[in-house]
């Protein structure tokens, strides 16, 4: 069973949800990264995903397009993401790792390059944004023949049939996002989510996690009882940008932000 | 690569061979597949056939004239060289070929909001003009750099009443107004339709811009005819998405005879590295919704562009083209911001033609191609813009202020 299999099944035995941080590997040193990831681990986080910077992150909103142009700036590329993942994995076995970003960094260093480094890095799952079930059969299949999971969206406008094909050809779990939007945007609509989140269960039954929107404790633990897993970026980020100066605080302002969500997301599972 | 006699691109969901594409986030998918219902539904409807011909004979002043410029081809001793004058169009260029038929696409589902990202600025004129008559509301995306490069565009869509947002992000030019218009695209899905100015972007949009600039290429085979009887020996047009080529090109695909020759901006010099022209100094990659050519480094991040003309300024180009160049239908070179420039005097005093600065590159290498030809061979050059957005940057060229 994959790691990220494993951990869903570990939390639905007791009743939590997932806290799923996003941080972009190399914002804004690449030396921040590493001890970054164990110390939200340590904070309460279940899975991580670490985004690849790329110089046009269409999907993202300007919180993390900035984390992708500090990351640039240090010359970070998918080769050392993937460097960083397997730095963390020396140290940490228990928390699945998911690469998010975007497909020409991969086009690049060619899928079976890319699915064989990725294997070595032991990274546990890969969602790329702009790489759509259609066109994604053959990395996809170069994947899951090395028991990485590929990891899919699932947007507001998703139709049935769509969150089908998810279903069959995603693993993992499935990461729906909450708005229609860019990432950092606006605030999600409770009831929305909450209608959505019964037609796509009633067409699969992969683990969902939450994103896009998520900003505090109060939204983590609202989200976490609709789905399986929260999955928090920009609010995090936007420690990092406010705190540039001083890398130490921003570190624990993540940390903390990160552990009063567990708290909140705990209470409520506890209770249901 | 084996051409079948037959030209028939692309497959169903918009692939040309390996490039092409739907390369896009999931919320854009829905939107997508609406837009490409709808195209195949009115592509194929008499009505909306008429009302686009309609408006593009009074609205736009089709047909556009094939001019024989007997002088600069005497002048260059070779090829007879005949201009396709599509800056005789309304707002001055060929990109309002696109926008009159997206714009009643987006009535006729209707939108009534209208987003799109441009370089020159032509593109943004060239919406927010069909924006204006529709009464529909319109935001242009427009990278920081080329907002202060083309400033007189900028105020005639400000005129027109479109929202222009400057792009800061990245470098600031038209491949960033694509993101940013794309970001607005999953934002408003509901109400807003995409006007893409060129032949990129996901499917539908490389086949659907190439089929609204077709009638570029249609009109110039029957002209050509009329004129000398017989078809040209070879096609001439700037390559910067790509559209106004493929306008040109795509009537004549199964015309052997008829090289096909697109011009790429070299810029400083390909061997530089400052360019924009990965279909002549690229790879393939993915960016914008579809596979092709691009400028890239080898990490797969996208390179910063360089070209005297904000229209050329992208590391992409149209699917098709990259597998035109592939096949070897098409051949594709590259005129650098120098010889644009003499490209650009010779015309406006050869003939009392001022071209844009994109077109300026397709004029340019017909100063290196007619003098290899006989008198008796025929060239017809895609004069794609006219050169009035360019006047501030041609003046602080020479000094002079505007
Ligand atoms: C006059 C003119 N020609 C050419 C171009 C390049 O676009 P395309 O390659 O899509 O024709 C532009 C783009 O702004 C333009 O304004």
């Amino acid at each position: 069973m994959s790691r990220l299999a494993a951990k869903f099944e570990e939390l639905a035995k007791t009743g939590r949800k997932a806290l799923i941080p996003f941080i972009t590997a190399g914002d804004p040193n690449p030396e921040f990264t590493v001890p970054m990831m164990h110390a939200m681990v340590d904070a309460g986080v279940d899975v991580i995903e670490l985004g690849v910077p790329f110089s046009d992150p269409m999907a993202d909103g300007p919180v993390i397009q900035r984390a992708s142009e500090r990351a640039l700036a240090h010359k970070m590329s998918l080769k050392r993401t993937l460097a960083i993942a397997m730095e963390f994995r020396k140290t940490n076995q228990h928390t699945p790792v998911v690469l998010m970003g975007y497909l020409n960094p991969i086009e690049a260093m060619g899928y079976e390059n890319f699915a064989n480094a990725a294997q070595r890095a032991e990274v546990d799952g890969v969602l790329t944004v702009d790489l759509p079930p259609e066109e994604g059969q053959e990395c996809r299949e170069l994947l899951k023949a090395r028991d990485i999971d590929p990891i899919f969206l699932l947007a507001p406008n998703s139709s049935d049939e769509r969150i089908k094909k998810m279903d069959e050809i995603g693993s993992g779990y499935i990461y729906y996002v909450s708005l229609k939007g860019v990432t950092g945007a606006g605030h999600l609509n409770v009831a929305d989510v909450e209608d959505k989140l019964k037609q796509i269960r009633a067409n699969t039954s992969l683990p969902i996690g939450i994103g896009f929107g998520v900003k505090d404790a109060e939204t983590a633990k609202t989200v976490s009882v609709l789905g399986d897993g929260v999955v928090v970026g920009s609010a995090l980020i936007s420690k990092i940008e406010a705190n540039l100066d001083d890398l130490a605080r921003a570190k624990n302002e993540i940390c903390e932000l990160l552990a009063s969500m567990r708290q909140a997301m705990d209470e409520r599972g506890t209770r249901s | 690569m084996n051409m079948t006699e037959k030209y028939n691109m692309p497959d169903e969901r918009g692939h040309f061979g390996p490039y092409g594409g739907m390369f896009v986030a999931e919320t854009l998918i829905p939107p997508i597949q609406e837009l490409d219902a709808a195209y195949q539904h009115y592509l194929n409807d008499p009505d909306f056939i008429a009302e686009l011909d309609t408006d593009l004979q009074y609205y736009v002043g089709r047909p556009s004239p094939l001019y024989h410029a007997e002088r600069w081809s005497r002048e260059l001793g070779g090829a007879q060289i005949y201009l396709k004058r599509e800056d005789l169009n309304h707002t001055g260029s060929h990109k309002i070929n696109n926008t009159v038929g997206q714009a009643l696409l987006a009535k006729r589902m209707g939108k009534t909001r209208i987003i799109a990202e441009t370089g020159a600025g032509q593109h943004g004129v060239a919406t927010a003009t069909v924006a204006a008559r529709l009464g529909l509301e319109c935001v242009v995306y427009m990278g920081a750099v080329d907002v202060a490069r083309q400033s007189l565009n900028v105020y005639r869509m400000k005129l027109l009443g479109a929202t222009v947002v400057a792009v800061e992000s990245g470098s600031k030019t038209l491949k960033d107004a694509l993101n940013e218009a794309l970001r607005d695209w999953v934002t408003n899905v509901d109400n807003t339709f995409y006007i893409i100015g060129t032949v990129a972007g996901p499917h539908p949009y490389p086949a659907m811009v190439r089929d609204f600039q077709a009638i570029i290429g249609r009109e110039a085979k029957q002209q050509c005819l009329e004129a000398t009887g017989r078809l040209p020996d070879a096609l001439v047009a700037c390559v910067g998405g790509g559209s106004n080529a493929i306008g040109l090109f795509y009537p004549f695909i199964e015309d052997k005879s008829v090289k096909l020759i697109g011009v790429e901006a070299a810029g400083d010099g390909v061997s530089t590295g400052r360019h924009s022209a990965p279909l002549c100094a690229g790879r393939p990659g993915v960016l914008h919704g579809n596979r092709t050519y691009l400028m890239a480094d080898d990490d797969g991040e996208i390179s910063e562009t360089h070209s005297i003309s904000a229209g050329l300024d992208y590391p992409g180009v149209g699917p098709e083209h990259a597998w035109l160049k592939d096949t070897g239908r098409a051949q594709y070179v590259n005129i650098t911001d120098n010889e644009a420039l003499d490209g650009f005097y010779a015309l406006t005093r050869m003939e009392g033609i001022i071209p844009a600065l994109e077109s300026s590159h397709a004029m340019a290498y017909t100063m290196k191609l007619a003098p290899t030809m006989g008198k008796d061979e025929i060239i017809i050059v895609n004069l794609s813009g006219r050169g009035d957005k360019d006047m501030q940057t041609m003046a602080k060229r020479e000094g002079i202020e505007l």
